[in-house]
């Protein structure tokens, strides 16, 4: 971009005006060349892109628009049906209950990951004995694999066998179904969620707090700020660029969260723990007889969501950086 | 525009994790084609042989005397299904695939498998429920290789000690009073699997079919005593709440357990039962009046999904007709703990082994989920069926609005 506009024009009018004829004309060439070779350094990218985001975009879109039965899946032959998938889907008495669970999913288990990564990072930002270990145990539910995560989940909230209800009893808590009751499965799997999604949030906060120069917090002390001041005033405005990527990304990870609701409840009891991730495919795959149709349009769907609030991101970034 | 583009961009690549999620992508069929090489393809639902198993070394064999190499996979039994949907659509469909008798309908709308007549394979002999499942318009299109149903599998012990007699239990009455007496000596009365996918509807529809219920008219009055059954079992504590998340596995595991009187499941467990450290039994499911209820059959059938090169039907068909050949039957019903299709074989089963002897019995009174003409109507009705399970032993609904709102959902479905 500077490169590009240090031989532009405007910048400075008298040399230009001096400047012979030929040798705009030869600077030209020479710009067209090097525009050529930053393409041929995209290309790469580009066909990338093109084959796994823009080809598979493509696709659902087409599945979506299109009326699928088995056969003409097979043959390719499925009819254009306009919106009608998408009318299927807007009206179908799961829409409601799946967009309500998606935001309350992924709103409650941002906020609380948010929460709970900050107050863990600014905890071990201060070094202690261990804190690299605990920090390092604190990783552990990143690093275990979803299904293996999610299944303990699972058992541990059983409502006949599980730990969870056999603490609460020992408590004097009357035990809780906690999967298979409609009051509780949302909860859940929340709970499951913000466990997996800690680390995340405490790992990128932890490195934003590093970054934090130390003699600004020397200077505050001087000024007299105590240590909540110290946070409010210095830690978390300074945070916001870090606090920004973990939000979106964040809020991007969990709306498309599916393995976890799927192992744990399968969207169920009823529909009272399904998001439009499980939703979509349990239409595309759940059934012997899949609909590919509908599953795709709430597939899209989630991807219109997910990339508004990609946008307003943008939006939000460009702003501050204006 | 440029202005406008960027964001865009940016946006569209932060979301486009989701795309891979999303799409249903056709990239996963590949890899195993059964194009121009010598090797023939074969997809089974037993992902838990491996290679040195008696299955695995069976197929191995039935491709050798054909004289080509079978190259085997074994995958999940959901994702088989989707996954031959995905390789027709690819043209790299398998030579010989098994699937669970309830897909072989949905395979055939699809236009993927070829009937067993004109692959000249003898299926005369074959029980008529069990290849009910894969009959449509009166051609079959794939053999069963066995068939397996679900009973109750009683816990002696805990019975003896509660006082009941298992050889009382003659109806939902009698069935439910033993119950109550088991919980009353401070033991579990039944388990069985009420999970949201085709598991629960397998195992709801004897109850369903033993109270008169008929899959295209789910609230009558038949459907409704079925699914308050269940819900009263509930209610009463006489089964657990994890009904709802149990698979038949994870059911089995309870009843393993030694703390339960009855588990509901289904032939492929007696060889569990043996090693559980108690005494166990088996009787046939009850209906609501008595006698015994209709069970759904299961199991798998052989499938020969259509190819391209027509020429390799030859010797699909001879692996076909070793995989079904009596001998091989019995050998593979047994690694398996399936009842043979065949009542010669099942003979020779039962002589075997006189445990088989309700399940021999079971699976002659069972029925096909897709028999009677429902064919891909059934997993559209299925799938209903097991959401109204769900809602109403959750507590969100009664039996019959669950049940009205089923058959309000499927029947809008077609």
């Amino acid at each position: 971009m500077t490169l590009a506009r240090t031989d532009h024009p405007q910048r400075s009018p008298a040399a230009f005006r001096a400047a012979p004829r030929s040798g705009t004309r030869h600077r030209r060439a020479r710009h067209r060349k090097s525009r050529l070779t930053a393409w041929a350094f995209a290309l790469p990218l580009v066909i990338y892109l093109a084959a796994f985001y823009v080809y598979p975009l493509y696709r659902n879109l087409d599945l979506s628009l299109r009326r699928y039965t088995v056969r003409s899946f097979v043959e390719g032959d499925a009819p254009f049906a306009g919106w009608a998938n998408f009318d299927q889907v807007l009206h179908d008495p799961t829409f409601g209950p799946a967009i309500r669970n998606t935001l309350v999913f992924t709103l409650v288990s941002i906020a609380v990951q948010y929460g709970a990564g900050l107050a863990l990072a600014v905890f071990f930002n201060r070094r202690f004995h261990l804190s690299g270990l605990l920090r390092a145990l604190f990783l552990v539910p990143w690093l275990l694999p979803l299904i293996v995560s999610s299944s303990t989940w699972a058992w541990m909230l059983n409502s006949e066998s599980g730990v969870v209800n056999h603490a609460l009893h020992l408590v004097g808590v009357s035990p809780v179904d906690w999967l298979g009751s409609p009051h509780w499965a949302l909860t859940s799997v929340i709970i499951a969620n913000i466990w997996i999604g800690i680390p995340f949030n405490l790992v990128i906060l932890y490195s934003g707090l590093q970054n934090i120069p130390a003699d600004l917090y020397e200077a505050a002390a001087l000024d007299g700020a105590g240590a909540w001041q110290q946070f409010r005033r210095l830690t978390f405005p300074l945070l916001r660029p870090v606090t920004m990527v973990v939000l979106l990304l964040g809020f991007v990870y969990t709306l498309k969260v599916f393995d976890l609701i799927w192992i744990m409840t399968k969207g169920g009891p009823g529909d009272s723990s399904s998001t439009l991730a499980t939703w979509s495919y349990r239409l595309g795959f759940g059934s012997l007889l899949p609909q590919f149709g509908p599953g795709a349009a709430v597939g899209n769907v989630l991807i219109v969501i997910a990339l508004a609030f990609g946008l307003l991101y943008t939006h939000v970034q460009r702003r501050q950086e204006a | 525009m440029r202005h406008l583009y960027r964001p865009f961009v940016a946006a569209v690549l932060a979301t486009g994790a989701l795309t891979s999620a999303a799409a249903c992508s056709s990239s996963d069929g590949g890899g195993s084609g059964g194009s121009a090489s010598g090797a023939y393809t074969f997809w089974d639902p037993y992902p838990q042989f491996d290679a040195s198993s008696d299955w695995a070394k069976r197929v191995a064999n039935c491709g050798a005397s054909a004289g080509v190499t079978v190259k085997r996979t074994g995958m999940d039994t959901t994702d088989l299904g989707n996954k031959a949907l995905l390789a027709a659509q690819q043209g790299n469909a398998p030579d010989v695939m098994l699937v669970d008798n309830p897909v072989v309908s949905t395979l055939v709308q699809a236009g993927i498998l070829n009937k067993a007549r004109d692959l000249g394979l003898d299926t005369s002999t074959i029980q008529p429920n069990i290849i009910g499942a894969g009959t449509l318009d009166g051609a079959a299109y794939g053999v069963p290789i066995g068939a397996n149903t679900l009973a109750l599998y009683y816990n002696g012990k805990v019975l003896k000690a509660a006082g009941v007699d298992p050889a009382g239990i003659k109806d939902w009455a009698t069935l439910t009073s033993a119950l109550q007496k088991v919980k009353a000596a401070g033991k579990k009365g039944i388990t069985f699997s009420a999970i949201g996918t085709e598991e629960g509807s397998f195992q709801f529809l004897p109850w369903f079919w033993g109270a008169g219920g008929d899959l295209t008219k789910m609230n009558d009055p038949g459907g409704v005593a079925a699914l308050s059954l269940w819900k009263d079992w509930l209610a009463q504590g006489l089964a657990p709440k994890d009904v709802l998340q149990n698979t038949q596995t994870t059911s089995w595991q309870e009843f393993a357990t030694g703390k339960y009187a009855f588990g509901e499941n289904g032939t492929w467990q007696l060889a569990n039962a043996a090693k559980a450290g108690f005494p166990y039994g088996v009787i046939n499911i009850p209906g609501q009046h008595g006698g015994s209820a209709p069970v759904p059959t299961g199991g798998e059938f052989v499938t020969v999904p259509v190819q391209r090169k027509t020429g390799r039907y030859a010797v699909s068909t001879k692996i076909v007709n070793c995989l079904i050949s009596p001998t091989s039957l019995l050998a593979t019903d047994t690694t398996l703990s399936y009842i043979a299709p065949l009542a010669a074989v099942q003979k020779e089963q039962v002589q075997r082994d006189a445990t088989l002897k309700p399940w021999v019995s079971a699976v002659a009174a069972a029925r096909g989920r897709t028999s009677n003409g429902l064919g891909t109507k059934y997993p559209v009705i299925s799938q209903q069926l097991w959401t109204a399970v769900q809602s109403a032993l959750s507590g969100g609904k009664s039996p019959q609005g669950a049940l009205d709102m089923a058959q309000q959902a499927a029947a809008s479905h077609s």
